[in-house]
């Protein structure tokens, strides 16, 4: 069979992070489900042993972390779970019989790991006894802890920088393992732009694009592949003139980049001198050097989950602290908005209810006042890193005042076993809301009386306005920030949420929209906090605009009866006025 | 070789605070050890093989030692079992 040319495939799916990659491409397939048999050679027993002995370390750790978090925080009950599996971990006749069976044997640990937990499992199942059989549950469960450790580790080491990743799905905890490993470029299956992994990339400045159907099917290991993360577009064993046309491409946005440099130090000012706030979002630390070389005016929203990404178990007062300190040190003299954990109940282990509607059930600051003791842990070592008065907290998914309310009252709490400790902290710190639900959006004067600001999570707040989940392939498409609907809502938000002393922001990704940059400051917003990459570009449209020209086109779209209309009205305004800025 | 009857003295029986005492008491003892219940053996040094033997209180059991401090190991073990792990009885 001659080795023929293989065709050249194009798809589309949806830019989740911007940039064109051009590489071999890395398929990424999770959850073997099951464990292939490997024979080795007499030479590599000694590193199957050290990979073994390394997935037990950091299973072990990974038990004992979560062990104490469970003996402090849920109670005895719940960590006598995880004592019982450090113990079934530290089994030394179960790991000597794999160690012998290797050597005589010569096989892959992952199957000799599993063949032996396999023997005992079935003798704990079948036994009369209750106990016996819960053991049987831990069992399964440390054996599958350490199985993933062992594919975790062959993960990392597979991914020298030089690949590009496609797979069907890509969780959050994943792409953090990949971004350790400078990944060139991701490509998924299914998925929403606004997905976690999709912000990540954004924030590596990894070029990524979601929602390619069938990839996984057509794309195979090694085939050259053409990522283009502006417009979605895949190219799958691109043809020379193709590959020549994206090179050029690629290029051309570099150059265009490098013209936004000059930036940096100058304030995002009109023309006729109105001044705009316009920080960050910032997920990593990673991030920090890279803000600083934007030109960000601080960091408008720190995403504290990314805390939580590949852990068990939330991070103590004192972990907490140390980032905070730190990310407020980085930024100095400019100001940091903190947002206390955005996450949903499923994070919890004790809870076994599966919700029926995550999405209108336990999260956000829901999820927080609840868990009053985590709360507490987080606002404390938020108040002990505020030395030196840069920070600000921000509640996400507020919907009453009575949880601003609540709220104030803890950190009161905080601020009260810290004086008890003789920490510092500022006394004065300021506290902000999410708008991001949309009851909180119609009371925003009464919540702009209570708190010193609003940020406007536009992501979230657009799924619940117009009843669509971005994640959605099928319905994506209806997720429209420049509805009619939504633009009111804004004017709505910032009319009303402007207060004495309260400024209304916005930190979901459609302030980071050049589109829609004119459109937000003539409706008045006061501060915009984007992703990194955009800060420059967006820097440009406000200094190239005067806020009175903002204000009149911000009076005709809302006058406007359809989306197609205000897109149509914005895109030929940009390219009147920038016609470098690839507006899509 | 010794091979003694013991029994399960304490309320809550074999679970996992107890089977870690014996295999942790176990392990400090170069003899082999074995544990039988109803003619099924497990290694005692094995803390899968210990929860697998789930024995209630009043439970006899069967534990065999073999090797240069066989004598020692069994007294030692004995006793842990006559205390009922400590725990309460």
């Amino acid at each position: 069979m001659s080795k023929t040319a293989k065709q050249e495939i194009k798809l589309k799916g949806i830019p989740a992070s911007p940039g064109i990659a051009i590489g071999p491409a890395y398929l990424f397939r999770k959850h073997e489900p099951t464990i292939q048999i490997r024979a080795i050679e007499v030479g590599e027993v000694g590193k199957e042993i050290s990979r073994l002995q390394n997935a037990i370390a950091r299973s072990k750790k990974e038990l004992t972390k979560v062990f104490d978090f469970a003996e402090q925080k849920l109670g005895a009950d719940q960590s006598k779970i995880f004592e019982a599996q450090l113990l079934l971990l530290e089994d030394a006749v179960l790991f000597e019989v794999v160690y012998k069976r290797l050597k005589e044997e010569l096989k892959n640990v992952e199957f000799l790991i599993q063949d032996e937990m396999e023997k005992y499992h079935r003798l704990m199942t079948a036994s009369n006894d209750q106990y016996a059989r819960e053991r049987a549950d831990d069992l399964l469960d440390v054996e599958n802890r350490i199985l993933r450790n062992l594919e975790e580790q062959k993960l990392i080491s597979k991914i020298d920088g030089s690949h590009i990743v496609v797979t069907r799905n890509l969780a959050a905890a994943d792409a953090l393992i990949f971004s350790r490993n400078e990944v060139m470029a991701y490509v998924t299956e299914i998925g929403g732009a606004t997905s976690h992994m999709a912000l990540l990339a954004r924030a590596l400045k990894i070029p990524a694009v979601v929602g390619v159907h069938q990839i996984s099917l057509l794309a195979h290991a090694d085939d050259l592949v053409i990522v283009d993360g502006y417009d979605g577009a895949i190219v799958l064993h691109p043809s020379p003139e193709v590959l020549k046309r994206y090179e050029k491409k690629k290029e051309d946005y570099r150059t265009f980049e490098e013209t936004l440099a000059p930036l940096r130090e100058l304030p995002a000012e009109t023309l006729d001198g109105h001044c705009i706030k316009l920080a960050a979002n910032v997920e990593l630390e990673e991030e920090l050097e890279f803000i600083k070389l934007q030109g960000a005016d601080g960091i408008g929203l720190y995403r504290t989950e990314s805390l939580l990404l590949g852990e068990e178990v939330f991070p103590t007062e004192e972990e907490q602290y140390e980032v905070y300190h730190r990310i407020a040190e980085a930024v100095y003299p400019k100001d940091v908005i903190i947002r206390t954990f955005d996450i949903g109940g499923d994070k919890f282990m004790a809870q076994t209810v599966k919700e029926n509607n995550p999405f209108l059930g336990w999260r956000g600051v829901r999820v927080m006042l609840d868990k009053p003791q985590i709360f507490l842990d987080q606002l404390r070592a938020i108040l002990r890193a505020s030395k030196k008065k840069n920070i600000a907290v921000m509640l996400p998914m507020v919907t009453n005042l009575k949880e601003v309310q609540l709220t104030k009252q803890l950190i009161a709490q905080a601020k009260d076993d810290l004086r008890a400790r003789r920490i510092a902290f500022d006394d004065k710190i300021k506290l902000g809301v999410m708008i991001e639900v949309p009851a909180a959006a119609i009371i925003a004067d009464h919540l702009g009386r209570e708190v010193n600001f609003l940020s406007i999570g536009t992501n979230d707040l657009i799924q619940y306005l117009l009843a669509v989940d971005r994640g959605n392939d099928i319905v994506s498409e209806l997720f429209q920030e420049f509805h009619p609907a939504v633009i009111r809502f804004l004017r709505r938000i910032i009319e009303r949420g402007k207060q004495k002393n309260s400024w209304v922001g916005m930190c979901g990704q459609m302030a980071g929209d050049p589109l829609a940059t004119i459109l937000l400051v003539g409706l008045g917003l006061d501060e915009f906090s984007v992703v990194p990459n955009a800060v420059p570009e967006i820097k440009k449209i406000i200094r190239s605009i005067h806020y009175t020209e903002a204000i009149r086109v911000a009076e005709r779209v809302l006058m406007m009866q359809s989306e197609d209309e205000i897109k149509t009205y914005l895109k030929n305004l940009m390219k009147r006025k920038f016609p470098d800025i690839p507006i899509e | 070789m010794i091979e003694r009857e013991v029994t399960i003295r304490n309320r809550a029986g074999l679970h996992t605070r107890p089977a870690a005492s014996i295999v942790k008491l176990a392990a400090k003892f170069q003899s082999e050890f074995f544990i039988e219940k109803d003619s099924f053996q497990i290694n005692g040094k094995s803390i899968i093989g210990v929860m697998t033997l789930a024995a209630e209180q009043g439970s006899k059991l069967l534990v065999r030692f073999d090797g240069p401090d066989e004598e020692e190991a069994y007294r030692a073990m004995a006793e842990l079992f006559d205390s009922g792990f400590g725990e309460p009885i």
